[in-house]
């Protein structure tokens, strides 16, 4: 007699609400493959955990964006916020595709650079450029973007002493009706400090105002927002051109728009409540558009969309470790994949699934990961199928912040793919070796 | 170990307990495995019987089997030992 396919046996109570804390009990989904490549096969080739990274879904989605802004907006320039995941593989696709770069380190300057970036294509953002960084950016003559007036007096003493002129945008941060308001970047509009920074810009003749800059924030919603904003900054562009009959070239709404992931806490799945590009570029453009700017000078916009760009684009695969139960009867699985390098699992509830078929029984379930603390939680209560030790898991939605934010801790950081568009898998980082973290220790001499 | 005596339990895998008002919802090896207890089976009988008829081995068994009785006293379904 041919033996039957086993399952574990499960008993689960029946609860009257509809839906708990561990969310609706629906179909169960897998993800076996990437792009064609079963699970299986690549965590056999390549180490578990593995990130991976879907040339296909990254084109789809810039594309999709791209032409959501071009069909309504003459002049768009995306450029590739670089904090958001700056492995060179997927700089240089971004780059390929057409994008410049968006950086706020000399780090991310130099890869920039090195990449293959113009000068004048990298705009340089955030707090902390230093004086070489400056040099170096007013020499290439990239787009510095100006947050605070200290910055902006540095800038005018080196462009004296250099005999250059850099091209200068200000950061401006405003009350967009969303909360919270991100002030402490840039200049404020409201208060009037953003039409001082301009003024005074513009009346130094060592430096040229060529663009307006914000960033209103991060996962926005409300695609109204950047409607409020491209306003505002469509307004300072006006009041630029009728006291010094200067035209501005580029509006640059930074980046800010929504992937699909979940956040903690929200009622509704980020799938279900996230705006479309279309929706954020009607927006934008439509703002700029029916704003007092000449039409025969529409600057150009410039966008710094990061996760909304690569978030779909990127997978971690993990292992079962083991099941447990806890002492109040919930079962907890363990996995090979840590809060360390799932970073966003600290905002996010990420959406994390099998990666071969299941039962189609599941049970209230704590995921964690396999440091030695408490905080390593994947998804503190969820409806997941039982799996057993050695079974696959694929977390999705992950290309944005983890690859950069990743914390090493314990044990090495893993191996990155990308599975090109023709099914071809490419290491882009190697794993890390014991070797790795020894060339950068030192022991003083009289601890060897 | 005793299954309380007055539980429903139906071929489609819902368990009544009439004593709590409460239900469950448990998989066919679940019912399988209920029944058996319920008819008076030991642990290595319900083993034996398992392992004929799965593709399962021993030791995999005895660890789900373990959790399932555990499941069991937490939903108070196995009537305190005298
Ligand atoms: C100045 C600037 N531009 C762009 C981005 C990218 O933002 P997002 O990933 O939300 O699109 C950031 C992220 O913090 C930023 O600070």
């Amino acid at each position: 007699m041919k033996k039957q396919k086993y399952e574990r046996p499960i008993i689960n109570r029946i609860s009257i609400a509809v839906s708990n804390k561990f969310g609706p009990k629906g179909k169960i989904d897998i993800i076996s493959d990437i792009d064609g490549i079963p699970v299986k096969e690549l965590v056999g080739k390549y180490g578990s955990p593995l990130y991976a990274i879907s040339e296909k879904t990254l084109r789809e989605t810039y594309n999709r964006a791209k032409q959501a802004f071009s069909t309504r907006y003459p002049k768009v320039q995306f450029a590739w916020s670089y904090k958001t995941n700056y492995l060179n593989a997927v700089c240089k696709l971004y780059h390929k595709l057409g994008s410049w770069a968006e950086v706020v380190s000399g780090f991310e300057y130099d890869k920039a650079i090195d990449n293959g970036v113009q000068g004048s294509n990298i705009i340089f953002n955030g707090p902390d450029k230093s004086e070489e960084d400056l040099t170096k950016a007013i020499k290439n003559g990239s787009l510095i973007h100006v947050d605070h007036f200290d910055e902006l007096y540095m800038i005018m003493d080196l462009a004296e002493k250099m005999e250059e002129t850099p091209k200068l945008a200000i950061r401006v941060n405003m009350d967009t009706g969303i909360y919270p308001q991100w002030d402490r970047f840039g200049f404020n509009y409201e208060n009037g400090e953003a039409w001082n920074a301009l003024n005074r810009i513009m009346l130094n003749e060592n430096v040229d105002l060529v663009g307006l800059h914000t960033h209103i924030g991060t996962y926005i919603l409300t695609p109204n927002a950047y409607g409020v904003a491209a306003y505002k900054l469509a307004e300072l562009a006006v009041r630029i051109d009728k006291k010094y009959n200067h035209k501005i070239k580029y509006i640059d709404m930074g980046g800010g728009f929504a992937s699909k992931n979940t956040l903690k806490g929200a009622y509704l799945p980020g799938t279900d409540t996230c705006p479309s590009f279309d929706d954020y570029a009607e927006a934008i453009t439509n703002a700029l558009i029916n704003s007092e700017i000449d039409p025969e000078h529409l600057p150009t916009l410039f966008l710094e969309t990061g996760r909304a760009l690569i978030d779909d684009a990127g997978y971690l695969l993990g292992t079962v470790l083991a099941n447990k139960r806890l002492a109040d009867g919930r079962r907890s699985t363990i996995i090979d994949i840590g809060v360390n390098m799932l970073f966003t699992s600290f905002w996010y509830e990420h959406n994390i699934v099998p990666a071969q078929e299941t039962t189609h029984h599941t049970e209230d379930t704590t995921i964690y990961g396999p440091l030695c603390m408490n905080i390593d939680v994947i998804r503190a209560a969820i409806q997941f199928p039982l799996l057993n030790k050695g079974d696959n898991v694929v977390i999705n939605r992950i290309g944005a912040y983890n690859m950069t934010q990743w914390l090493q801790f314990i044990t090495f950081r893993p191996n990155v793919i990308l599975i090109d568009t023709e099914g071809n898998t490419h290491i882009i980082r190697e794993n890390e070796t014991k070797k790795t973290f020894e060339q950068l220790e030192r022991v003083p001499e009289y601890l060897r | 170990m005793n299954i309380k005596k007055d539980i429903a339990i139906s071929d489609s895998g819902f368990v009544f307990d009439p004593t709590t008002g409460e239900s469950y919802s448990l998989n066919p090896i679940g019912v399988e495995i209920l029944t058996l207890l319920k008819e008076g089976n030991d642990q290595q009988e319900i083993t034996d019987f398992i392992i004929q008829r799965y593709e399962i081995d021993k030791s995999t068994f005895e660890n789900n089997y373990y959790d399932f009785i555990n499941m069991l006293k937490k939903f108070n379904l196995i009537e305190a030992e005298a």
